[in-house]
C-alpha cells in the first residue's frame, strides 16, 4: 500500500504537471499531442534517443542521490551545483597535471579527486551548520558561485589553450579517459557520449542504499534526519552526522565529474551543467529520497533533456525552455503534497 | 567625470535591482517566510515590463503590469508555503526554475526569438525612476515595519507566531501580504534590469542578482538601513569588476565572489552574529 502510494503521488505530480504544461502550449500557439509526442518520442528512438536519454540522466542520478542522502539528515543541499563544478575542475586538473601516468592509476586518482573536492565542497557548508549554526541553504547557494567563479579564474588564467577562444581548459591526459558504452554494445555506436559513468551511477545507487539501510551510520543519519532532538537524546552526536551528511552528499554530487570529465569533453569546460544540481533536487523529491526512485526520475528527466532539443527544433513556437517549465512545475507539485492529499488525508487523520 | 564618480554612479545603478529585491525579501522574510525565489521574481518581472512596455509603449505600464507579475508570482510561492505548507526553500527552487523557462519560452513564442524581447526605443525607458523608488522605499520599509501596526503585526507574525496568533492576528494573511509585498518590489527591481539599465528582456538577465539580494538581506541582518549598505557594498564590488575588466591585473572572479565570501562569514558569526526571525522557514499551524 505504502510502495503504491509512493509510485502514485509522483506519478500525479508529474501528470498535473505536463497539464499545466499543455496549458502553456496552447497558450504560446502549438499544439500539445504533437509537442509532447516530440518531447517524449525523440527520446526513446533506438540507439539515439535511448542513447542521449541515459547520458543526460547519468549526472542526474549523482545529483539526486546527493540531494537526497542530505534530505535524509534533514539537510537541503542547493549546493550540488558548486560541488559538481568543483568536483569536475579539480579532477580536470588532476587528469592534466598526471597526464604522464598510466590508465590503470590516473583513472583511480582523478576518482579519487572527484570524490575528495566534491566532499570537500559539501564538507564546508556541513561544518558551518553544526559548529557555527550557519543555514546550509545560504552557505550552499555562496559556495555554488564561488565554485564557478573560482574553476573560472583558473581556467582562464592558467589552463586555458593558448588563442582558444571558449572557457576550457587544455585536455586531460589520454589515460584518463574511461570507454564510452558504444565499445561493449554491439549496435550502438561510439558517437554516443554515453560511458562507464552510467553503470558506475546505478552501483552507487546500490550502494547508498545499503548505505542508508544497512549500516549504523546510515541509519544514524536517518535519525537525525526523522528528528534531531531524539537522536542526540539518543546519544547521536547530530552535528557529526550532518557534516558526514553533507560531505557524502558533495562527494556524489562531485562523482559527476567522472562522466562529464572522464567520459564525455575530456576536460573542463565552463558553465557545462545544465543546472544539474538544481535539477537534482527536483529528481530527489520526486523520487521521493530513495535510490530507486532517483533512478527512475532521472530517466524522465533525462528524456525532457533530450526530447526538448527536438521540441526546439522541430515545433513553431515552443523552446526547449518547456522543459524547466515542467521541472519548475513538478516541483512545486511535488513539494505542495498537501494539495493532493487534500481532503482525504485531512480525513483520514479526522482533523 | 573622474573615475571616482564615475564608479559610484554605477555602483548605484548596480546597487538598485539588489536593493528592490532584498526589500522584498526583507517583507517576506520578516513574516517569516523564506524568500528564495527573488531570482524567478526578477526575470518575472523584468519580463514583463520588457513586454508590456512594448505593446504599450509607455515604461509606466510596463511597470505596473511587472508589480502585478510579481504579485502573481509571489501568490504561487504564498500558495504553496503558506496554504499547503510545503517546504519554502523547495517552492523557492521550484519558482526560479520555473522562471528561468517561463520568460524564455514566452519571449521566444511572441517575438519568434531565442528567448529575448525586442529592443526598446530609448523614449520608453525608466532609467531614474526605480533608482529614486528603491532609496526612498528603504526609509518608507523602516517606518512600515517599525511604526506601524501592519509592521508589529509582521514582526510579531516572524517571530513569534503562535503569541501573534493569541492576540488575534490572522498569520496567514499576514504572510500572504508580506509575500505579496515581496513580489511587486522584487519585480520593480526586475523591471530596471529590462526598461532601465537596459533596454529589452533576455534570457537569464538578472543572473544570480537574486541571490546577491538574498546575500545583502542576511549581510544586513533583515533591517532595511543595513540592508541598503549590504547592496550598495555589492554593488560598489560589481561596478568595480565592471571598470577592471581587461583593465587591471586582479582577476575579476575574485571581485565577483566578494558578496558569497561575506556573505558566509557573516552566517558563520565571524564577523558579528546575524540573527534570522525565529520563525523563519516554520509553516504555521493552527491550533484547535
Amino acid at each position: 500500500m505504502n510502495a503504491l502510494r509512493n509510485l502514485l503521488f509522483p506519478l500525479a505530480a508529474v501528470a498535473a504537471a505536463f497539464a499545466v504544461g499543455a496549458v502553456v502550449v496552447v497558450a504560446v500557439g502549438d499544439s500539445p499531442l504533437s509537442t509532447y509526442t516530440l518531447l517524449i518520442g525523440s527520446a526513446l528512438t533506438w540507439p539515439d534517443g535511448i542513447g542521449y536519454t541515459l547520458f543526460y540522466a547519468t549526472p542526474l542520478i549523482f545529483t539526486g542521490l546527493a540531494v537526497a542522502v542530505a534530505f535524509r539528515c534533514g539537510l537541503l543541499n542547493i549546493g550540488a551545483e558548486g560541488q559538481l563544478y568543483a568536483a569536475s575542475f579539480v579532477t580536470a586538473w588532476v587528469g592534466i597535471t598526471f597526464a604522464g601516468l598510466p590508465a590503470i592509476l590516473l583513472v583511480p586518482l582523478c576518482f579519487l579527486a572527484a570524490l575528495l573536492a566534491g566532499g570537500f565542497w559539501g564538507a564546508v557548508p556541513g561544518v558551518l551548520k553544526a559548529r557555527f549554526g550557519a543555514h546550509e541553504v545560504i552557505t550552499t547557494i555562496m559556495m555554488n558561485f564561488i565554485a564557478v567563479a573560482v574553476a573560472s579564474y583558473f581556467t582562464q588564467y592558467h589552463y586555458k589553450p593558448q588563442g582558444d577562444p571558449i572557457l576550457e581548459t587544455v585536455p586531460i591526459g589520454d589515460g584518463a579517459h574511461i570507454a564510452r558504452l558504444g565499445k561493449f554494445i554491439p549496435g550502438f555506436p561510439e558517437r554516443i557520449p554515453l560511458n562507464l559513468a552510467f553503470p558506475l551511477a546505478l552501483i552507487v545507487c546500490l550502494l547508498v542504499y545499503l548505505f542508508l539501510w544497512r549500516t549504523r551510520w546510515g541509519y544514524e543519519i536517518r535519525a537525525t534526519g526523522a528528528n534531531p532532538a531524539a537522536a542526540q537524546y539518543g546519544g547521536i552526536a547530530t552535528g557529526r552526522q550532518v557534516v558526514l551528511a553533507m560531505s557524502i552528499s558533495g562527494a556524489l554530487a562531485g562523482m559527476v565529474a567522472v562522466n562529464e570529465v572522464l567520459g564525455y569533453r575530456y576536460r573542463y569546460y565552463d558553465g557545462f551543467s545544465a543546472g544539474y544540481g538544481f535539477t537534482g533536487i527536483a529528481v530527489a523529491l520526486l523520487g521521493r529520497n530513495h535510490p530507486v526512485g532517483v533512478i527512475l526520475a532521472s530517466l524522465l528527466f533525462g528524456a525532457l533533456l533530450r526530447g526538448g532539443l527536438f521540441v526546439d527544433i522541430f515545433t513553431e513556437h515552443v523552446s526547449k525552455d518547456l522543459v524547466m517549465v515542467l521541472q519548475g512545475i513538478i516541483i512545486l507539485f511535488v513539494a505542495a503534497e498537501a494539495l493532493f492529499r487534500g481532503r482525504m488525508g485531512r480525513r483520514i487523520k479526522g482533523v | 567625470m573622474s573615475i571616482i564618480l564615475i564608479l559610484l554612479s554605477s555602483a548605484i545603478r548596480q546597487a538598485t535591482p539588489l536593493l528592490l529585491a532584498a526589500l522584498g525579501g526583507l517583507f517576506s522574510e520578516r513574516s517569516g517566510v523564506i524568500n528564495i525565489a527573488l531570482e524567478g521574481l526578477l526575470l518575472a518581472g523584468a519580463f514583463t515590463a520588457a513586454t508590456v512596455t512594448y505593446y504599450s509603449g509607455n515604461p509606466w505600464v510596463g511597470l505596473a503590469a511587472a508589480v502585478g507579475a510579481g504579485v502573481l508570482v509571489a501568490l504561487i510561492h504564498g500558495v504553496a508555503c503558506i496554504q499547503f505548507k510545503a517546504d519554502q526553500v523547495v517552492s523557492g527552487t521550484a519558482i526560479n526554475i520555473l522562471f528561468l523557462g517561463v520568460p524564455a519560452l514566452l519571449s521566444g513564442a511572441f517575438f519568434q526569438s531565442t528567448g529575448a524581447t525586442p529592443q526598446l526605443p530609448n523614449g520608453q525607458l525608466m532609467p531614474l525612476v526605480p533608482i529614486v523608488l528603491a532609496f526612498v522605499l528603504v526609509p518608507v520599509t523602516w517606518y512600515v515595519l517599525n511604526r506601524t501596526p501592519f509592521g508589529l503585526r509582521l514582526r510579531a507574525v516572524g517571530e513569534n507566531p503562535e503569541a501573534a496568533d493569541t492576540a488575534g492576528v490572522n498569520v496567514t494573511r499576514v504572510r500572504f501580504a508580506a509575500v505579496m509585498v515581496s513580489g511587486a518590489l522584487a519585480a520593480i527591481g526586475g523591471a530596471y534590469l529590462s526598461i532601465g539599465q537596459s533596454s529589452l528582456f533576455a534570457r537569464n538577465m538578472s543572473a544570480g542578482r537574486g541571490f546577491i539580494a538574498l546575500a545583502a538581506l542576511i549581510f544586513g541582518k533583515w533591517r532595511p538601513v543595513q540592508t541598503m549598505l549590504a547592496c550598495l557594498l555589492f554593488g560598489f564590488a560589481d561596478a568595480l569588476s565592471i571598470q577592471m575588466q581587461g583593465v587591471s591585473q586582479v582577476p575579476v572572479q575574485f571581485i565577483q565572489i566578494v558578496p558569497y565570501v561575506l556573505t558566509i562569514v557573516v552566517l558563520a558569526g565571524f564577523i558579528g552574529q546575524s540573527r534570522a526571525p525565529r520563525a523563519l522557514g516554520i509553516p504555521y499551524q493552527k491550533k484547535r
